[in-house]
């Protein structure tokens, strides 16, 4: 490919712009978002609850804010599609942030008195991120759903 | 010592049989995440609470376990089957021994 440089484009000048792209990916790597669990953190979690058991998808829906301003409060919901009769019902539900420090958040643990299995709480969110909400149904079988939110101001960071 | 603080349960004084009623429980802790520093870059040790049970009657109908990504403040909100007249029990423990316990009573028409 023929590009047409400036004529004063000289070695150094190249070298110059390479330094100052290393500098940016530097910058990026120590970026505050690194500290905080990643997706792989939050697999894992996810793995530990199900015990490598196939999660299927549907059934679990959750509800957060897609735009949070402060992450220290954030109200959260989630249900779970079931009948909740006596040999069909949800088990537990675990929520899972993929950008918390932990990312499990909280487990609860319904019975068929529950009537529903439809639960809020106010948890903490660290980072722009996804939820998920992972569901154990009383025949054994996982469920999952998400919710992608985006947090201005990040809980666990601030000082003292 | 062991530390308890105050609670609040919301949740209706009577019912009719096989209704489900919605429960609110709330509890006053700042639940300490462990992850945040003093200014002096110390790390502040965690201090959660870690498991909300309800009892209705004795017998367990549901159990939370917390981490450090519930907020200050825990509040839950679930739901159960109004069965029959009687008491519900609601407990937190968590870190440093903490211990908080509140009743609710119900009647079942």
């Amino acid at each position: 490919m023929n590009i047409n440089y400036p004529p004063k484009m000289q070695r150094r000048d190249w070298l110059k712009r390479i330094q100052k792209l290393g500098f940016i990916a530097l910058g990026s790597w120590f970026s505050p978002s690194l500290v905080f669990a990643k997706q792989e953190d939050a697999d894992e979690a996810i793995k530990k609850i199900t015990g490598g058991a196939a999660i299927k998808d549907g059934r679990v829906t959750l509800v957060i804010p897609p735009l949070v301003e402060n992450g220290n409060l954030v109200v959260l919901n989630v249900r779970v599609d079931s009948p909740m009769t006596a040999d069909n019902y949800v088990k537990a539900i675990h929520v899972v942030a993929e950008g918390n420090p932990y990312p499990n958040i909280f487990a609860a643990y319904f019975t068929p008195r529950s009537g529903t299995a439809n639960l809020t709480t106010r948890v903490r969110l660290a980072d722009s991120q996804r939820v998920w909400a992972i569901a154990q149904m009383s025949d054994g079988s996982f469920w999952r759903g998400s919710a992608e939110t985006l947090v201005t101001l990040s809980a666990c960071t601030e000082m003292v | 010592m062991s530390k308890t603080s105050r609670t609040s349960i919301t949740m209706p004084s009577s019912a009719n049989k096989g209704a489900i009623i919605e429960i609110r429980a709330i509890a006053q802790h700042d639940m300490e995440s462990g992850f945040r520093y003093t200014e002096s870059g110390k790390l502040i040790p965690r201090d959660i609470i870690q498991v909300f049970t309800c009892s209705y009657n004795n017998v367990e109908i549901f159990k939370a376990d917390f981490f450090s990504g519930i907020g200050a403040n825990p509040l839950v909100i679930f739901t159960t089957i109004a069965t029959e007249t009687g008491t519900l029990e609601f407990k937190w423990a968590g870190d440093n021994g903490y211990e908080a316990i509140n009743q609710a009573r119900i009647t079942v028409s």
